[in-house]
């Protein structure tokens, strides 16, 4: 995961987080993505990634998602929420705060058994998190324990959650089924329910679009990208086929989201791109410098309508590349912001990419 | 040696496992021989585990004994996974490219393959610089003279049976592999070089016959000149040495001669270094008529810098440089064989990497290979040079007695030691596809006993298992997490996975979860799971039981009495609903029943009483029925309930409308 930049910051993404799994010894790492040309803390140049400090970590790295400048909320296998705090004066990491047994399997057999914790999303300070036992948890950086839990929200697992609106979450789960949560209410139900028709292929992944609301994307385990509308009906927009395999990790551009990314266990990233238009239509409303074209339907009074939501494939064009050259293993995570791209495979290698867009 | 094992003090028995050995302490023959529990799972991460013995005195310990130690190593990881990449590239490169190209390939897929043994021995080094642990510091440094030897083998192996050189470029490639791996030398050359005045240093000479014993003309030249500015009275011998250095023919990689014209050449020139050193040009200065010795190939001369080369194969190739330049790659082993000889000169016995090289230039591959396999601790050397030697067609088809030829049975070797491994055993999976007689199976064994530890995880061995057609494996994996999922509760899950293997029998069993639930609490839970079950319902009849059902519960909520009742009868009617259910169902047909309208009509009546009879008639635990009160009143009072809805309904329907 990139580090956040400070608001109003114009240099590109510097430094991003890892997080292992399936080692003996996993760990929770945060690289320095190399200085393009100019010297490093030392004097010395750095021009490939380089790792700043890690620190051990119980079980599995399921999710990890940056609270602030400073601390990175950590999901583990074991049912354990992390909040590390990178220290940059010694270049030092420390676990900050931790809730144990936020998820766990109620077991006649053992007392208690721990169940993966699976995704977690911030808000600062708010952090929810979702697990194999179906619980969804809510906390505080700065509280000891839960502010609220809903257990049994789901029967299956859950597999992703991200923020819809700042009292909303949405979720996945292993039934194919999007669920929208209002943390306002009391009730431990949902107050919207999506479903794929026909298999209830499981979901792995979601993300919603950044400044548009109401489009939410999420990725499943045949491969299928599904782009929904969740104002209207409770089926999704489109489905894309994508990936040979589980999408693990679906990602809008966060500054530029005609940008979609999506990562696979068939080894492969790709990039959707619906900002290219073979239509006439003007490109108009110009962000920090790079054009963004809408498609409009038909003239420029109409209301713009997001490439995303489209039906239409001959008035759209998405441009999709595999950002792969040589795929072998699984491409497990990865995060955009701005012009960097990093992701992580299985065969232990890391891959940062800071000209995305050149 | 297992430490903390001790065969004096018990008794111990193994089991062997499919990458560890499992040592047990017994109490065979002591106190009636009873056995410890041995309570881990194979993959154990520490050496010994502490069990109770059942029945006995003092507890016994379990041992999990790793046969591969390599594997754990850190640096060691980068080397498995990039050449696990390089591997996988040289398996789908095309075929079809012949000849020159082809080889080209080749090579550069070995070269790829020394630059990640390189890269491996960097890190290594770096590690044991940077450590203070004495005891680690020695662990690496054992790593990377292993690695260093690794790559001098391999680079041989490139040059003689990859490249396979011909007789001229072979002696400059035997050049640039002794400048690449005799380095000892390098310390003392950069202190002198790098001196005010080198000539005046005490080890110069030594830089320039190092220099000249590596066919580094140019820079003993070099140096040489320093030598002639800082000694005007020995100009006249220098001038001429340097000349008769310049000259000096080397095989070109191009093709800009022939054997013959540079053998002419040579044979000219050597014989113009004769004819100095005969007239006593260099009398005066015993260096450079030792320097002038080397030149003709005088062997002894040679041998005297025994120091200065360090090892045998590095006279091996001084000599060839100085005496056969255009040496054929077939007439090595003799060269080779003498040169061995008069270097170690029955002082020392020849080492295990001598008997390696030794066997190189002999052109004996096999030999290579085995010694190597029994040298080294790890399959990886061996596995991944006999891949690169098959794909340059250079083992005949050396079948072993249990049917796979070498290279099959050494990466399968190899495979096996990865999935010992907690993490690389990814890395395995791509080695088993590409053995085409045991390959296969081996996966299939050794797949089933990954550790599922996270659903993540089953996942990505479940997509091994579809993508390779192995439904046996996908099923077992399968149940094993859904059966995980029903005693955590999750049914959900449970119900996800036995959806993922198409498994009937285990969705029925869900099912039936659900439904004593239901009995239980009067409340069907996960509505969320069973209001959604979609086409997934059809997976099983009893599945597609509860969806139904959950279906009429959700009609009766919503008053659509009429539907609701004709689905209750389906579901009887149909057979769809289990035997033991039927009385619930009419049980819950007993409200629809009392409704002030109507429902059901007097067919459908007459099918509820028969199912009523079917049930209470064909019931053989007749005497248990009739014993509890409670299901007697039910009975009585559906019986009841059905014949006033069958008077109201015969009466209803026989009246004329309007009338």
């Amino acid at each position: 995961r990139w580090r956040p930049l400070p608001s109003a910051a114009l240099q590109p993404p510097d430094v991003f987080a890892t997080g292992s799994w399936d080692n003996e010894d996993n760990r929770v790492s945060i690289w320095s993505a190399g200085d393009l040309g100019n010297a490093g803390l030392n004097g010395e140049y750095h021009g490939e990634p380089h790792l700043l400090c890690d620190i051990q970590h119980n079980g599995d790295v399921m999710d990890m998602q940056f609270l602030d400048q400073e601390r990175i909320v950590v999901a583990s296998s074991t049912g354990t929420v992390t909040i590390f705090r990178h220290h940059q004066n010694n270049q030092t990491l420390s676990a900050n705060h931790r809730w144990e047994k936020a998820h766990y399997h109620v077991d006649q057999d053992t007392s208690c058994g721990g169940a993966a914790c699976t995704g977690v999303v911030c808000n600062n300070p708010e952090i929810v998190t979702v697990g194999e036992d179906g619980r969804i948890n809510l906390f505080r950086a700065d509280q000891k324990d839960a502010v609220r839990t809903i257990d049994n929200a789901d029967s299956s697992t859950l597999h992703a959650v991200t923020f819809l609106r700042t009292t909303e979450i949405l979720t996945v789960n292993s039934i194919g089924q999007l669920k929208i949560w209002d943390l306002r209410q009391q009730r431990n139900e949902p107050s919207q329910i999506f479903s794929l028709a026909g298999d209830r292929v499981p979901l792995h992944c979601v993300d919603r679009h950044p400044n548009q609301q109401h489009i939410v994307a999420t990725g499943g385990q045949d491969g299928m990208l599904s782009i929904w509308d969740i104002r209207h009906g409770t089926m999704p927009v489109s489905l894309l086929n994508a990936h040979e395999a589980e999408m693990w990790e679906v990602h809008f551009h966060p500054s530029d989201p005609d940008h979609l990314f999506t990562c696979s266990e068939d080894g492969s990233l790709w990039h959707w791109d619906t900002s290219t238009s073979v239509s006439e239509k003007p490109s108009f409303l110009h962000q920090g410098g790079r054009s963004t074209a809408y498609l409009s339907h038909s003239t420029i009074n109409q209301s713009v309508v997001s490439a995303w939501l489209s039906n239409d494939p001959t008035k759209d064009r998405m441009e999709i590349t595999n950002l792969i050259p040589n795929q072998t293993l699984s491409v497990n995570s990865l995060d955009v912001l701005g012009p960097c791209l990093v992701y992580g495979t299985d065969a232990e290698a890391i891959y940062v990419n800071r000209q995305l867009f050149a | 040696v297992v430490p903390g094992a001790d065969p004096s003090a018990r008794q111990l028995c193994f089991a062997w496992g499919p990458a560890e050995v499992l040592v047990c302490e017994t109490l065979f023959g002591r106190t009636g021989g009873s056995r410890s529990r041995a309570g881990t799972a194979p993959r154990a991460l520490t050496g010994s585990v502490a069990g109770t013995g059942e029945g006995a005195p003092s507890s016994s310990r379990v041992f999990v004994v790793r046969r591969d130690q390599d594997i754990y190593i850190q640096a060691l990881r980068k080397l498995f996974n990039e050449s696990h990449g390089i591997f996988m590239g040289l398996q789908r490169s095309e075929e079809e490219l012949a000849g020159k190209s082809r080889k080209a390939q080749l090579v550069q897929v070995s070269k790829n393959y020394r630059s990640v043994i390189r890269a491996c021995m960097e890190d290594m080094h770096q590690a044991a610089v940077s450590t203070r642990d004495p005891a680690l510091q020695g662990q690496y440094s054992t790593q990377v003279s292993i690695l260093s030897a690794m790559e001098l083998i391999w680079n041989l192996c490139e040059i003689l049976f990859v490249e396979a050189a011909a007789a001229g470029p072979l002696l400059l490639r035997l050049l640039d592999w002794v400048r690449l791996h005799v380095c000892d030398v390098d310390s003392m050359v950069r202190e002198v070089l790098s001196s005010e005045s080198p000539s005046k240093h005490k080890l110069f000479w030594n830089v320039v016959d190092v220099f000249v014993l590596q066919g580094r003309m140019d820079e003993a030249r070099h140096l040489l000149s320093k030598e002639a500015s800082a000694n005007p009275t020995s100009m006249n011998m220098y001038k001429i040495l340097d000349d008769l250095m310049k000259k000096m023919p080397v095989p070109s990689l191009g093709n800009t001669q022939t054997l013959t014209e540079l053998e002419l050449k040579w044979q000219h020139w050597h014989e113009e270094c004769q004819r100095y050193l005969q007239d006593g040009t260099f009398a005066s200065n015993p260096h450079m008529e030792s320097i002038c010795k080397i030149l003709l190939g005088d062997e002894d001369a040679i041998l005297e810098k025994k120091e200065l080369m360090t090892t045998w194969y590095h006279f091996l190739v001084t000599r060839l440089l100085y005496s056969h330049p255009t040496v054929k790659p077939l007439e090595l082993r003799f060269y080779a064989q003498s040169s061995m000889d008069l270097f170690l000169g029955g002082e020392s016995s020849p080492e295990p990497l001598d008997m390696i090289l030794m066997a190189a230039f002999e052109f004996e591959m096999h030999q290579v290979i085995k010694e190597c396999s029994i040298v080294l601790s790890n399959w990886w050397f061996v596995a991944h040079l006999t891949d690169l030697l098959d794909h340059c067609k250079l083992l005949q088809s050396h079948n072993l007695y249990f049917g796979s030829n070498m290279r099959e049975f050494l990466l399968l070797e190899y495979a096996s030691g990865l999935f010992s491994h907690h993490s690389l055993w990814q890395l395995g999976v791509d080695y088993f596809d590409h053995c085409p007689e045991y390959g296969r199976v081996y996966l299939e064994l050794h797949i089933e006993r990954i550790p599922l530890s996270t659903e993540q995880k089953a996942l990505k061995v479940l997509r091994i298992c579809e993508q390779r057609q192995m439904h046996e494996q996908v099923r077992s994996i399968c149940k094993i997490m859904a059966m995980k999922a029903l005693r955590n509760n999750r049914l959900g899950s449970a119900l996800s996975w036995s959806i993922r293997a198409k498994d009937a029998a285990f969705a029925t069993l869900i099912s039936d979860r659900f439904l004593k639930d239901y009995c239980e609490r009067g409340c069907f839970s996960d509505l969320d799971l069973i209001d959604n079950l979609g086409p997934s319902m059809l997976l099983s009849d009893r599945l597609t039981f509860l969806g139904k059902y959950r279906e009429f519960h959700r009609l009766y909520g919503e008053k659509r009495f009429p539907e609701a009742g004709r689905l209750l009868l389906t579901l009887m009617t149909a057979h769809i609903a289990p035997c033991s259910f039927w009385m619930t169902l009419l049980t819950d047909a007993l409200p629809l029943l009392e409704q002030k309208e109507v429902i059901f009509s007097a067919e459908q009546t007459y099918e509820l009483m028969r199912c009523l009879e079917d049930l209470t008639a064909g019931n053989p635990d007749k005497q248990k029925f009739q014993d509890d009160d409670v299901e007697t009143t039910k009975v009585e009072m559906l019986r009841l309930a059905l014949a006033r809805n069958l008077a109201r309904v015969i009466v209803k329907e026989g009246t004329v409308e309007g009338s």
